[in-house]
């Protein structure tokens, strides 16, 4: 296994468990699964077409997006139900189109299909999340404890939907590599959920998140490379792993 | 003549097709206390809102320019907090404001600084909690402070604390509070000023003058009559 792949997957590992602490806010951790799910339909165009899966993934959940956006302007329905439908959607579409030869890869990822492009794809997108998340966290706490506070105190809530959702759009196209096009939610809730256990503030919970990312991605990496399964599969089972140790560990309030 | 700092005229705020508050004109001073009271659906909290721009509304609202203004919502819960892992120093923190000025607050509020510095604001009792968001609420040293039922789950020990804090901040730093109650005895000794609202102003104006039972009675549409209790400021 190339030093590419370590990189490559350790990049887009922290990125995803940094983006994971806007979870603490209900509503965002309610979207964020069905987005994910959204990847598959582009990963399957894209393999179909023969073109990178994280142009075809993105593309597909920021048109998923839009759906679900047009659909919350014609009905009244709940944002966790559109996103619902937009994810059972997005699945069959994706199991309709999917190239059977290459399904594997696309459920569970290649890390080996990993090249020089997605390196610098995660390198670059990593930053922006970086550099994103650390400027609105305050924000989104705000949010969080009430929306009406933080309208008084400058945040627009509107604004904050949207670059969330398009850091989970690149963060999830990003993944798509490493865990395919159906578990990238993994990635981004369980460092967050096991940060929450273990974190007793802010700061411990912004640097605990992204670190039990890199963590489980170096252990599922590792046990890849003596036992040849699937890495995908292997990092979501080490942070799963990781999660129940935490919930040990969980402080008592 | 202290300067006016809000100017409310004809204001009116519906949802759908029930209006809520309707020919509400009032005027703010600079250093004003205004107690707003009514029944519940009187359109207290939705004239708040409408304050501060949260909601849409005809009329005219306008605040004098550059003012800074904080609000505390009422059922800004403990609970929220239960699921973030934050301090109450990063709760302050929150508002960009340095250490020595969240000291001075906590202390201002009774709190010790030291003990409750490094707790999520979840581990404290209600009346802590309470008197932690007053503090918060305070902390960056805003012109006007709008608040909702500040003691709403706090036993009535907890709410005399709560209201003397208020009267304490508003006194020492010369602010400019609008609150919502129904301690009425509260609003007879500690505010400048009285808004009976029941969808339209019934009264404003000195609590001496407002607090009478014609026109409570009128506000909360039955028979109130108002016992002043001594009290201490």
């Amino acid at each position: 296994m190339t030093p590419l792949i370590w990189i490559t997957t350790i990049l887009v590992a922290s990125a995803a468990g940094f983006l994971g602490t806007f979870m603490i806010s209900k509503r965002m951790s309610l979207t964020a699964g069905p987005f994910g799910h959204l990847a598959l339909p582009g990963v399957a165009i894209a393999l179909l077409y023969d073109f990178n899966v994280f142009l075809g993934a993105l593309g597909f959940i920021l048109f998923g997006a839009l759906i679900v956006w047009v659909l919350r302007r014609v009905s009244n329905l709940p944002l966790e139900a559109l996103t619902g439908i937009a994810f059972v959607f997005g699945l069959s579409l994706g199991f309709l189109f999917l190239p059977m030869e290459h399904a594997k890869e696309a459920i569970m990822g290649d890390v080996t299909k990993i090249n020089i492009n997605d390196f610098w794809i995660a390198l670059t997108f990593s930053i922006i999340t970086f550099i994103t998340v650390s400027k609105i966290h305050k924000k989104i706490v705000l949010v969080t404890l009430s929306e009406d506070l933080a309208k008084t105190l400058g945040a627009n809530v509107k604004t904050l939907d949207l670059i969330f959702l398009i850091l989970i759009a690149l963060v999830t196209a990003m993944e798509v590599k490493i865990v395919g096009g159906i578990m990238t939610v993994a990635m981004i809730i369980l460092p967050a959920s096991i940060a929450s256990n273990l974190a007793r503030s802010l700061k411990q919970y912004l640097l605990i998140s992204p670190l039990s990312g890199v963590i489980s991605a170096s252990i599922g990496l590792l046990i890849y490379q003596y036992t040849n399964l699937p890495a995908g599969p292997l990092i979501i089972l080490s942070l799963f792993t990781l999660f129940l140790i935490s919930l040990l560990f969980k402080k008592r309030v | 003549m202290s300067e006016i700092i809000l100017k409310v005229k004809n204001l009116k705020v519906s949802f759908g097709k029930e209006t809520v508050i309707e020919n509400l004109s009032f005027k703010v001073k600079r250093g004003d206390f205004i107690s707003i009271i009514g029944p519940n659906g009187s359109g207290k909290t939705t004239l708040l809102k409408a304050l501060l721009g949260l909601i849409k509304y005809e009329g005219e609202i306008e605040w004098k320019k550059g003012i800074k203004i904080n609000y505390l919502p009422q059922w800004f819960s403990k609970e929220s907090f239960s699921v973030i892992p934050i301090t109450v120093k990063e709760f302050f923190e929150l508002k960009n404001t340095d250490e020595e000025k969240i000291k001075k607050a906590i202390e201002m509020v009774g709190l010790e600084y030291k003990k409750v510095l490094n707790k999520n604001p979840h581990e404290l009792s209600a009346g802590q909690f309470q008197r932690l968001l007053i503090a918060w609420t305070f902390v960056d040293e805003p012109d006007v402070v709008l608040l909702d039922e500040p003691t709403t789950g706090i036993d009535i020990g907890g709410e005399k604390t709560i209201y003397h804090l208020l009267y304490k901040f508003w006194k020492e730093k010369g602010m400019t509070i609008l609150m919502v109650t129904h301690e009425l005895n509260i609003v007879y000794y500690y505010s400048t000023n009285v808004l009976c609202l029941h969808k339209r102003c019934l009264a404003f104006g000195k609590p001496e003058d407002v607090l009478n039972e014609k026109i409570l009675t009128k506000t909360y549409g039955i028979k109130i009559k108002f016992h002043k209790h001594k009290m201490r400021r």
